[in-house]
Order: structure tokens, then sequence, then C-alpha cells
């Protein structure tokens, strides 16, 4: 279960209002994207959400309890680039969630757990197409492949919420309809809650079950910074063909 | 014809083109020292390849009457004994005070400032406060080098782990990393790489620190040799000693470049 509430959540940085009163109510297991010009504080919200950024003002809840002011493993993140660790090979990143998780001290599995945590990650791995490449290291793969694990490091920590900041922005259009394929079966299977930024609005309507735009509501043109961004669009989508065959 | 900077020379003319300065230089040298030996036999400055050759058997593979030690050997493992301590030393150290400072906000904010002002301090000016308080015997000989290169080290790592990108250490976050967790699995992993580049980089101002001391107070050592047979202008010991004070350094930089190379294959640039 994972229904965020947004109280009336402002950021300002300075004189610079970003968002304004930003109110709003997302269901368990919705995929909200998010779009909107650049610099209207999509972002911005994202990593408030993340717990990177906190509000100037307002509160954001995850099922009723206010999220802590730091990330925090229920909120997994999937950047648009740098989300891997080039030192570890890439099964070594997804399993990197299950021995943190475990080993308080060294962070590192041994053993029969080391086994276990492996099984799993090559299960994740084989689930996102990247098992014939656990063992080479991130920098060796294609962008596509890269982001494919870095989805895989986030989900095995099952998240309540995965929070996706233009994932497929960098990615060849082929590609990207196998990455689209993939983060509904995983949203799915996990039953997340999915928050995505997205400057693609096609890709937006076609994953979504709910769409937001971010733009300003009033402007001053003698200071374009006194008025920030809040939701303009709050659209419900009902998706057209089924997400999985 | 092709540009000059597309023409690469193949691999048996590269060797050669490396090479060929050094024998310049020693043809150079031979020619010298045969000009100025012609004139004076008795010449110090620029003595002939035999007798170079000589004297420095009489170092490396003779017993001193005095000392009944073979005292180009001797030599050698003082230094490198002094300054191999002073290395791991400063690696340490370096080590620990950058993963705080690049990690911990609050540690930032209490070091950085301190640390850039001591690696401000001319490491020689306060060599003599060194001996004056930790004694002449080898404290303060590693204390110098550690002292000249600890800072430098620490500074050099720090920015490293600044480089470190932002969205990594949060997504280490979002994986349920504590800071120390972080710190293990992490940043320190990411950094050893960076290390031994640092020590790559040190080693020449390491050596600089080592016989600055040594050439002050000392009984044995590379450089308290080379200061002391200045007197008599012994050029034989001199240069041989400089030679392999040279060579020592160079192969010391190469295994580190290997070791990188083989432990942190993830670190090497694609081919």
């Amino acid at each position: 279960m994972a229904t965020v509430t947004v109280r009336n959540v402002w950021k300002e940085y300075g004189a610079t209002v970003v968002l304004e009163n930003v109110r709003l109510t997302i269901a368990d297991h919705e995929f909200v994207t998010i779009v909107g010009a650049s610099g209207c504080g999509k972002t911005t919200f994202l990593k408030m959400l993340l717990g990177m950024e906190q509000p100037t003002r307002g509160q954001i809840l995850i099922d009723g309890v206010p999220i802590r002011p730091e990330p925090d493993p229920d909120r997994g993140v999937v950047f648009q680039r740098y989300s891997s660790f080039p030192h570890l090979t890439v099964i070594e990143n997804v399993m990197l969630g299950l021995e943190l998780r475990t080993s308080r001290l060294v962070g590192r599995l041994f053993g029969a757990a080391r086994r276990e945590a492996r099984v799993a990650a090559l299960a994740m791995l084989e689930s996102v197409g990247l098992a014939h490449v656990a063992d080479r290291y991130p920098a060796q793969l294609s962008g596509g492949m890269q982001q494919r694990m870095s989805i895989a490091q986030a989900v095995i920590r099952k998240p309540k919420i995965l929070l996706l900041d233009e994932p497929f922005g960098a990615l060849d259009p082929g590609v990207t309809a196998d990455m689209h394929e993939l983060i509904l079966r995983l949203w799915e299977e996990n039953r997340m809650t999915i928050f995505m930024v997205s400057h693609d609005i096609q890709e937006s309507f076609q994953l979504g079950t709910r769409l937001l735009t971010f733009d300003k509501l009033r402007v001053d043109p003698q200071s374009p910074e006194a008025y920030g961004a809040s939701v303009t669009y709050d659209m419900p989508l009902k998706r057209r063909t089924p997400a999985l065959p | 014809m092709r540009r000059l900077i597309n023409q690469h020379p193949g691999r048996a003319a590269g060797l050669a083109l490396g090479v060929l300065p050094f024998i310049a230089l020693l043809v150079m040298y031979v020619i010298a020292s045969h000009i100025r030996l012609a004139e004076n036999p008795d010449d110090k400055l620029l003595p002939a390849l035999g007798k170079i050759a000589s004297t420095f058997h009489s170092y490396a593979f003779e017993e001193d009457v005095r000392t009944g030690r073979v005292l180009f050997w001797a030599d050698t493992w003082a230094s490198l004994k002094r300054i191999g301590s002073a290395l791991i030393i400063s690696a340490t150290l370096g080590m620990i005070l950058a993963v705080g400072i690049g990690v911990v906000p609050r540690l930032r904010a209490l070091l950085s400032p301190l640390l850039g002002t001591l690696a401000m301090i001319p490491p020689l000016a306060i060599l003599p406060v060194l001996f004056i308080v930790l004694g002449l015997e080898e404290t303060a000989k590693i204390a110098l080098i550690v002292i000249g290169i600890a800072p430098c080290i620490a500074r050099d790592l720090a920015l490293r782990v600044g480089e470190l990108p932002k969205e990594q250490i949060i997504k280490a976050q979002t994986l349920g990393a504590s800071t120390w967790q972080l710190i293990v699995r992490v940043v320190l992993p990411q950094l050893w790489p960076r290390l031994i580049d640092s020590l790559r980089l040190s080693m020449g101002s390491a050596w600089l620190f080592l016989i600055a001391a040594e050439a002050i107070a000392s009984t044995e050592g590379l450089g308290y040799r080379i200061f002391l047979v200045r007197r008599y202008l012994a050029m034989d010991v001199i240069l041989p000693y400089v030679v392999w004070i040279t060579l020592l350094a160079v192969c010391t930089d190469l295994a580190l470049r290997v070791i990188r190379a083989r432990a942190f294959r993830w670190a090497e640039p694609e081919r």
C-alpha cells in the first residue's frame, strides 16, 4: 500500500517561487506521469518526493505518515544517468540493495546468504533481460541496458514508490518501446506506485494511469519569479490497450 | 602525406624513439667526459664510465672498512624504509581525512579550512621544528615526508569524493545504505584507484623531502651518502646514486600503474 498525499506544498529558493500550493492525493498502485516545460518544477517535485529537497511549506505523506526528510528504501529511484555503481558488476549492482538491508556493518553478504542474494538478483536480471551480462561492468553496457539494470537495482528492494526521472530520455526510440513494456510489467508485478517525469507527452499518455502537467497559473511579466508552477491539468487516463499481452 | 597529428609510430619505432634520448644523453656524457679527462686526467667533475663502475662495485659489493657494511645496500634499505613507512602513513591519513571531509558535511566544515592551511606550510620550513621536537632519529624524517605529502593526498582524494555523481549517493540511500555502508560499499572502493594516482603524483615530493631530511641529519641513506661525498666532489658516487634513486622511483611508479590496472579493471579507460 502506498497512498501519497501532497498537502499544500510550496518550494521557494529565496525570492524565487518554484512550486506553489501543490495539492494532490495519489491512490495506491497509480502510475503517475508528470510533464511540463523545462524549469517548471517537475524535477523539484520529484526530488521532494524522494527526500533530496524539503518543501518550504506544506507536507508530503505516504499512507498518512510524513515522509522522512532524506532518501530511504521506501522510495526507489531511477535517474536518467549515473545511478549505477561503476565499480560493481551488473549482478553486484543489483545485489547491493539486498546486501545493505541485511548486513548493517560491512554491507556485504558471505556464504549461503550471499548465494541466496545472488539467486534473487539473477532472477531479477532474468526478468529485465540482462542475465547474460551479469558479470560485466555497467560501463560495458549500452544505455538501454544500463537503464534496465538501474531499474532492476531499484525494484529488487521492493520500494512502495518508484520515482523515475526521465529514465528513457537518453535512449533510442526502438529501445524505449521495450523499456515501456518492462516498466509496466514490473509495475503490475510489484504493485508499486510510480511517479515518472518525462518530456515525452506521448509516452506519458501511453504509460500513465494519471497524468499531471506542471505550469505557472499566474505570470507577472515584471518579476517572473514571483509566482511558481502548480498542477494545471490532472487527468485520469484509461489505458486503451491492455498493458500486458 | 598525412598530417603530422595522424602519423603514429609503430610498436618498434615507438620503442626506438623512446630509447633514443637516453642513448643520446649517455653518448653526450661520454664525449664530454672524454674531452675533460683528456685535458686533465685528475678531473673529478665528469668521471669516465669505467671509474664510475669500479667505484660502484666497491660500494655495492664490498664491505665498508670502517662499518663492516655494504654501503650501497645499507643506504638503499634505510631510505626505502623511511619513504615506505611515510607513504603508508600518508595514504592511510589521506584516505581517512578525505572520506571524512568528502562524505560528512560537519567534518568538512570542521577540517577543510584547517587542511587547506596546513597544506600551504612549506614543509622544509618546519624541518628544524621536527628535529627539535622529534629528535634526530627516524621519526622526524618520516614525519617530514608525511607532513609534505599527506595534506595534498587528502585534499586530492576529498575532491575525488566530491566528484562522485550525486545520483550515486542518492541511489545508495534509496537502497538503504547508512552513512557507514555508503563509505565502505560506494565511496572507498571507488577511491582506491584514485589513491594510487595520488600516490604516483606525490612520489616526486616524497623523494625530495626524504633526501632533504637525510642530507641534514642522518647516518645512512641514499640522500645522506650523496651529501656526504659531495665534500670530495665524488661524482663517481653521486651519479650512480642519482641514477639508482631515479630507477627506484620509475619502478615504483610502474608497479603502482600495474596494480591499478590489475586490481581496478573497472576504472581503466575503455580501449
